[in-house]
């Protein structure tokens, strides 16, 4: 027990015919940001430093739904959140629709640092940031050819579920009345696939921190804020633990998933794979998500009731794993 | 058994505040908890009782919600709201909003008619004129109290950077940050029907000379607002300390995990809390009614359907 501890991810809900480079790909930056994030404790950075190290190497590689390659809002632009937590004194940083910051981690943690509050957002967020003088860019970076095609996609997608008359129950709300993980958010995965980002350690010294960022959900509404910026819903780090959440937003939220990982270790005395197990089959009814978790014994979990939740984790002694499927 | 409803103005009452300030605040507690009492007794359910309460708040200015909101830096309001049913745990959130006339309404639309949990900004205006809610002009929100409020701030804030966190001597500090009034405030209320399904509210114009875009723990599930099948909680007061300490949620998990009380449970939240920055009121599907604070004050009212009442802005005794 002991030691320092990783873990990141991609996102939970894999399209099963994701083809194989794609797959290949995801994995390998999976890869590169797992060693990113070694090499960092390796040199005893304090915890909140790597998961915002690693989150930013996540936010920069177009592959996943964060900083450039997000999903787009349902007027084709880019609406970023992200938040950090330290566990330490469990500080907290976030921002939402932000639109022009290269990396909206890093400026999560200026507000953490920076500034009187916890969460900024939108203009004010904007404004934060030139005040911070963090790189900003065009909204355009931010934006894929491949996601304007999924955007396309999922407005179709979504026309045509209405017109096949699947069962609506659920389908004006974000629990799809289709009962199947190939469903997420009201979409086939085929269509969009969550892919959020996420980073959770714990340090040499015990201290555990966490970060998520994203794009959000494709096709949203302007405005539309997900799990990820939520303290307790998509990120969470106390004195126990360390969670970044990935999945269905609504559900996440509904759940508070990422605080529920930390209060049953703290309440129950559940250890962390246990804690993150029981949170997982328990608490999200209709809803599908994934997360990850670190303790401060230098344990890593995760648990997702997906299809696939691209994933890596390593421990101090070793241990290294990075997989997509169960 | 039988229903339950609390509601609250704030925490964070300054022990100076004279009585022409106190009482129409006073007359509003009295006022909205009889609304909800009526609405609980006609066989209302709680999500529309909590909705109705929190309304009347807002449009009271004497309250840090809807008209009578506290301004931002730039002297903008920015008000935000959540609600949620504790028997579905369906909620809806918004944020940044500068002309709906009714923040809480708004959170229930997004909940009730969009896919989505959370609306905010531009976006959340733009749905609001989609769904035809009443909006009006920004200035109809700000009140000359409130004008004055944010000057103070605005000067305490020259002396305020020399302190560091408040420490126990909360109402010393209370006054430091703006000529003993305070920075604190929201409204909430939160309730369980005679059906035993929960539900809570919160509204809020957020924090005094506030950055723009600055989101506080209102609109964050977990954080100022929570409702499951156990309880129901509206919680008030520094939004940054009540967001790292999911206050509202931990009300919740207090109950189901260790088996604590609402009351026990209502008590340790608020204690987890840096002194002077917390309050919350809290039902529980039993009927039970719980409203602890760590502030000077918290104004605010409660009744139960076995008859017990209570309306009060300081610590009863």
């Amino acid at each position: 027990m002991g030691g320092w501890a990783i873990a990141v991810h991609g996102g939970a809900g894999v399209d099963p015919n994701l083809p194989l480079e794609r797959q290949e790909e995801a994995k390998q930056l999976l890869t590169r940001c797992l060693n990113l994030g070694i090499s960092a404790l390796r040199s005893n950075l304090p915890a909140i430093d790597v998961v915002e190290l690693v989150v930013r190497e996540l936010e920069t590689d177009p592959i996943f739904n964060s900083g450039r390659g997000s999903a787009l809002t349902e007027q084709g632009t880019v609406e970023m959140e992200a938040s950090i937590m330290d566990g330490q004194k469990r500080r907290c940083g976030a921002v939402s629709g932000v639109t022009t910051v290269k990396n909206p981690i890093s400026l999560a943690r200026l507000v953490m640092d920076k500034s009187p509050h916890s969460y900024l957002a939108f203009s004010g967020a904007e404004e934060f940031a030139r005040q911070q003088g963090v790189e900003v860019v065009d909204n355009k970076y931010f934006i894929t050819k491949e996601n304007v095609g999924m955007l396309k996609l999922a407005k179709e997608a979504k026309t045509i579920l209405f017109d096949y008359r699947i069962p609506a129950v659920g389908l004006d709300t974000c629990s799809a009345g289709v009962d199947s993980p190939l469903v997420m958010n009201g979409l086939p995965i085929s269509v969009y696939a969550p892919e959020t980002v996420g980073c959770v350690v714990v340090d040499g010294q015990g201290h555990c921190a966490a970060a998520t960022s994203t794009g959000g959900l494709m096709n949203k509404m302007m405005g539309r804020i997900g799990d990820s910026p939520l303290i307790g819903a998509g990120t969470y780090a106390g004195d126990l633990c360390g969670v970044s959440c990935t999945g269905e937003g609504e559900a996440i939220i509904r759940g508070t998933l990422a605080r529920e990982v930390a209060a049953v270790m703290e309440y129950k005395g559940l250890g962390l794979q246990e804690a993150v197990d029981f949170v997982i089959k328990e608490r999200l009814d209709e809803g599908y998500a994934g997360l990850i978790a670190v303790s401060r014994n230098g344990e890593v979990a995760y648990g997702f009731n997906t299809t696939g939740m691209f994933r890596g984790c390593a421990t101090e002694d070793g241990f290294m794993e990075v997989g997509i499927w169960e | 058994m039988g229903w339950a409803i609390a509601l609250h103005g704030g925490a964070g009452v300054p022990l100076a505040l004279p009585p022409e300030r106190l009482l129409p605040r006073e007359e509003a507690l009295h006022h909205c908890l009889h609304l909800g009492v009526q609405a609980l007794k006609a066989g209302n359910s709680a999500l529309d009782v909590v909705e109705l309460v929190v309304r009347e708040l807002e449009n009271n200015p004497h309250y840090n919600a809807g008209k009578g909101s506290v301004l931002t830096s730039e002297g903008t309001v920015e008000m935000e709201a959540c609600i949620m049913d504790g028997k579905t745990k369906k909620c809806g959130a918004v944020s940044g909003l500068k002309t709906v006339v009714n923040a809480i309404s708004l959170a229930r639309l997004v909940m009730e008619k969009t896919p989505h949990i959370y609306l905010a900004f531009d976006g959340a205006e733009a749905f609001a004129r989609e769904q035809g809610v009443e909006t009006v002009d920004s200035s109809h929100f700000i009140t000359a109290e409130n004008i004055e409020r944010l000057k103070q701030a605005k000067e305490a804030n020259r002396i305020q950077l020399d302190y560091t966190e408040p420490t126990a001597k909360a109402p010393k500090n209370e006054k430091l940050i703006g000529n003993g009034d305070s920075q604190l405030g929201t409204v909430g209320c939160v309730a369980v029907d005679s059906q035993g399904n929960l539900a809570t509210a919160t509204s809020t114009g957020g924090l005094v000379n506030k950055m723009v875009g600055r989101i506080g723990d209102t609109p964050i599930i977990g954080a100022g607002t929570y409702a499951n099948h156990l309880c129901a909680v509206s919680a008030t007061g520094k939004g940054e300390s009540m967001i790292r300490s999911t206050v509202a949620r931990d009300v919740a998990a207090l109950m189901e995990f260790k088996g604590l009380s609402l009351k026990e449970a209502a008590a340790y939240a608020v204690e987890g809390v840096p002194r002077g920055t917390a309050g919350l009121v809290a039902v529980s599907a039993t009927g039970e009614v719980t409203m602890p604070f760590n502030t000077v004050g918290m104004f605010r009212a409660c009744a139960t359907e076995d008859g017990h009442s209570e309306i009060a802005i300081w610590p009863s005794k």
